[in-house]
């Protein structure tokens, strides 16, 4: 991975709220990172921690409203996605940056063709005609392993498996050769075995093709085989960031330990219980003030309650939010 | 689907000769006497004769038995004399209705174009405008459009066609002069200004029809549009780039069609009985309004004929909806 390399997405300062009859919920808060070029940036957090929020408000995705996107700059090709024009922001949609959702059954289309699907994308950014469209989509399926590609362009969805429809699912979005492919918990909805296949052939598409990849999960055993780095969220914000190797290694934040402790372990003595983290992530019904992980943390002290803290970095390429230094094991000179 | 369309035609047959004898012993069962309107200075043996002339005399299964050939073997027969101008059904005894002494079909084929004009027009326009209203309400749910059209749809749904056919004479015939209240089916459209009192007698009982099935199909394409546009493919198809007219009148509408194209096949039968009470109002002297006079008169033959005739279209029309709907959805395989 080349560090020094300009970034090929770069998002700062994300806010985004969801306007609700109970009030406004913060999803995400002040959120930055910066994706280098083919690098494999893995995003993880428990449900409801902003990660697929944070994404698709990149690409102004999100119903609105009752969603609407506050603040925040995401440069990409030089230009901030968020002050686009609609007609300009839908030609980066599928073009610049393909997105992959997480359940493969309901993401595509029941009643077009696999084919129409894939040459969608195809005739509106690259302008191809029917033929030329048609004979790229067959090159997509083969490219992402559907065998018999041209022949199954006239199939239906309902005649795929799941695997076999993220794979469509993959080369839909893969179609205009994007410099940045965002994948929401691609996996989430397979089984094992289709889910290892799918990671095999992203790793695989990733080398021939060289796309940054954003891969979203809540799966640390997935992130540990395909990240190159590691963004971990809570409650809307970015709480650690680290290269993958550290982040297994030597984990900053009291909420990353806790994810990794709460993985069973195969060897070794057989714990009684799963471990979970105790209580709830907080209701976001407000921009944290305070650290939101406090109430949940093993290590909260008097300064969490008052002032939220903010990332810092922790060794190289390594940031963490928390007023508690770890390997010291006391309180942070600087938030 | 050919060989699902044949079975079901051939299924159809016994039900609807099930259907033909339950009519049929329904008005035996019923009270009244087709001779109770001729004066009762009559003498008991002219009326004996009269019975006879009527076929009365004859035994329930035998009048049966003669009304089913003469309706699937004769009256046929007679059709494809009209087209071809051969002369098989010369001589046959035809269906007669007793209150005309005319043959049944040749007063049906007299009907059956007020019925089309007023009915099936408003059954057009209100599909016409029920559509595009259920799009738009759809798409800007609860917006002032969506408000007044769920008003409107309310309105027109839950007040009967006579009040608002009447409301209309009231205001447009009485007060405004505006319309003609009384249809005049003898008017022959020969020139422009002919052309014009037609359509202008048309507009009232067109209007209160269309308002009436418009109230009713827009509220389905209304949810069965909502249904849609919170689905995963609709997601897919903003992410590839797609513009937002593709997205909904594309993929969200191709999906909403299948249950509302269902609905309206199902309610083409009802064009040909006619809206009775509209017709009735209105003085439109089709099918519903034919329907309703041979009740009154006691005439056996044509309520029976014209009760069949109905039963034969809603089948006809189920089988076409399912037809339509195995088209739309791929899904859905009969064979």
């Amino acid at each position: 991975m080349p560090d020094g390399a300009a970034p090929v997405l770069a998002v700062s300062g994300l806010k985004t709220v969801f306007r609700t009859r109970g009030g406004e919920i913060h999803a995400v808060n002040d959120v930055g990172f910066r994706l280098r070029p083919g690098e494999l940036l893995g995003v993880v957090g428990e449900s409801g921690s902003g990660k697929s929020v944070t994404m698709m408000s990149l690409l102004g995705l999100l119903p609105s409203p009752p969603a609407e996107v506050r603040a925040g700059v995401v440069l990409f090709d030089g230009r901030d996605l968020l002050k686009l024009a609609p007609e300009e922001l839908r030609g980066v949609r599928g073009g610049g940056i393909g997105f992959i959702f997480q359940d493969p059954m309901t993401s595509l289309n029941p009643v077009f063709t696999v084919g129409f699907q894939i040459m969608e994308p195809l005739r509106r950014h690259m302008g191809l005609d029917r033929r030329r469209a048609a004979a790229r989509a067959a090159e997509l399926l083969d490219l992402v392993g559907i065998p018999d590609a041209r022949a199954r362009l006239a199939d239906f969805p309902h005649q795929f498996s799941g695997g076999m429809r993220q794979r469509v699912m993959i080369a839909i979005a893969l179609a205009c050769d994007p410099r940045v492919l965002i994948a929401d918990e691609p996996t989430t909805a397979l089984d094992v075995t289709i889910q290892a296949q799918i990671l095999e052939l992203v790793r695989d598409l990733r080398r021939k093709l060289g796309m940054a990849i954003i891969w979203i999960t809540h799966d640390l055993g997935v992130i540990a085989g395909i990240a190159d780095r590691v963004m971990v969220m809570y409650a809307g914000q970015v709480v650690e960031e680290a290269p993958v190797a550290a982040v297994f290694a030597n984990p900053r934040h009291p909420y990353t330990r806790a994810l990794l402790e709460t993985i069973p372990h195969v060897r070794g003595q057989r714990a009684p219980r799963l471990k979970v983290i105790e209580g709830q992530p907080p209701i976001l019904l407000a921009a944290p003030a305070a650290c939101p992980f406090r109430a949940r943390c093993a290590h909260a002290m008097p300064r969490c309650a008052a002032e939220n803290p903010a990332l810092r970095a922790a060794g190289t390429g390594h940031a963490v939010a928390c007023h508690w230094d770890a390997p010291a094991g006391r309180e942070a000179r600087h938030g | 689907m050919l060989t699902y369309t044949l079975r079901r035609l051939l299924t159809a047959v016994p039900t609807l000769i099930f259907i033909s004898f339950v009519i049929f012993l329904l008005l035996e069962l019923a009270p009244g006497d087709p001779l109770a309107d001729q004066p009762l200075t009559i003498p008991a043996e002219v009326r004996e004769r009269m019975r006879t002339a009527m076929g009365l005399d004859a035994p329930a299964h035998v009048r049966y038995w003669k009304w089913l050939v003469q309706f699937v073997w004769i009256e046929p027969q007679v059709i494809l004399d009209g087209w071809l101008g051969t002369g098989l059904a010369a001589g046959e005894e035809r269906i007669l209705s007793w209150q005309f002494r005319a043959p049944v079909f040749d007063i049906i084929w007299q009907r059956i174009p007020q019925t089309l004009n007023v009915v099936g027009i408003a059954y057009l326009v209100g599909v016409g405008i029920a559509l595009p209203i259920g799009i738009v309400s759809a798409y800007r749910q609860y917006s002032w459009f969506d408000q007044i059209g769920t008003f409107v749809s309310m309105v027109g749904f839950s007040v009967p066609t006579f009040f608002t056919g009447v409301l209309f004479i009231v205001i447009f015939s009485v007060k405004l002069g505006w319309f003609p209240s009384i249809y005049d089916t003898t008017l022959r459209v020969t020139d422009w200004s002919s052309f014009l009192r037609q359509v202008s007698q048309m507009i009232m009982p067109v209007a209160v029809l269309a308002l009436y099935n418009a109230a009713q199909i827009s509220r389905f394409m209304r949810s069965s549009m909502l249904d849609n546009l919170n689905q995963d493919y609709v997601r897919t198809a903003r992410a590839k780039g797609m513009a937002e007219g593709t997205v909904v009148l594309v993929h969200v509408l191709r999906n909403s069609l299948i249950p509302v194209v269902t609905v309206i096949a199902l309610g083409v039968p009802t064009i040909f009985a006619g809206a009775i009470i509209t017709e009735q109002v209105f003085k439109v002297n089709g099918l519903g309004q034919l329907l309703i006079t041979a009740i009154q008169a006691n005439d056996l033959p044509m309520v029976q004929t014209l009760a069949f005739v109905f039963a034969g279209l809603i089948i006809t029309f189920n089988l076409v909806a399912d037809v339509i709907y195995g088209i739309l959805d791929p899904r859905i395989r009969y064979d």
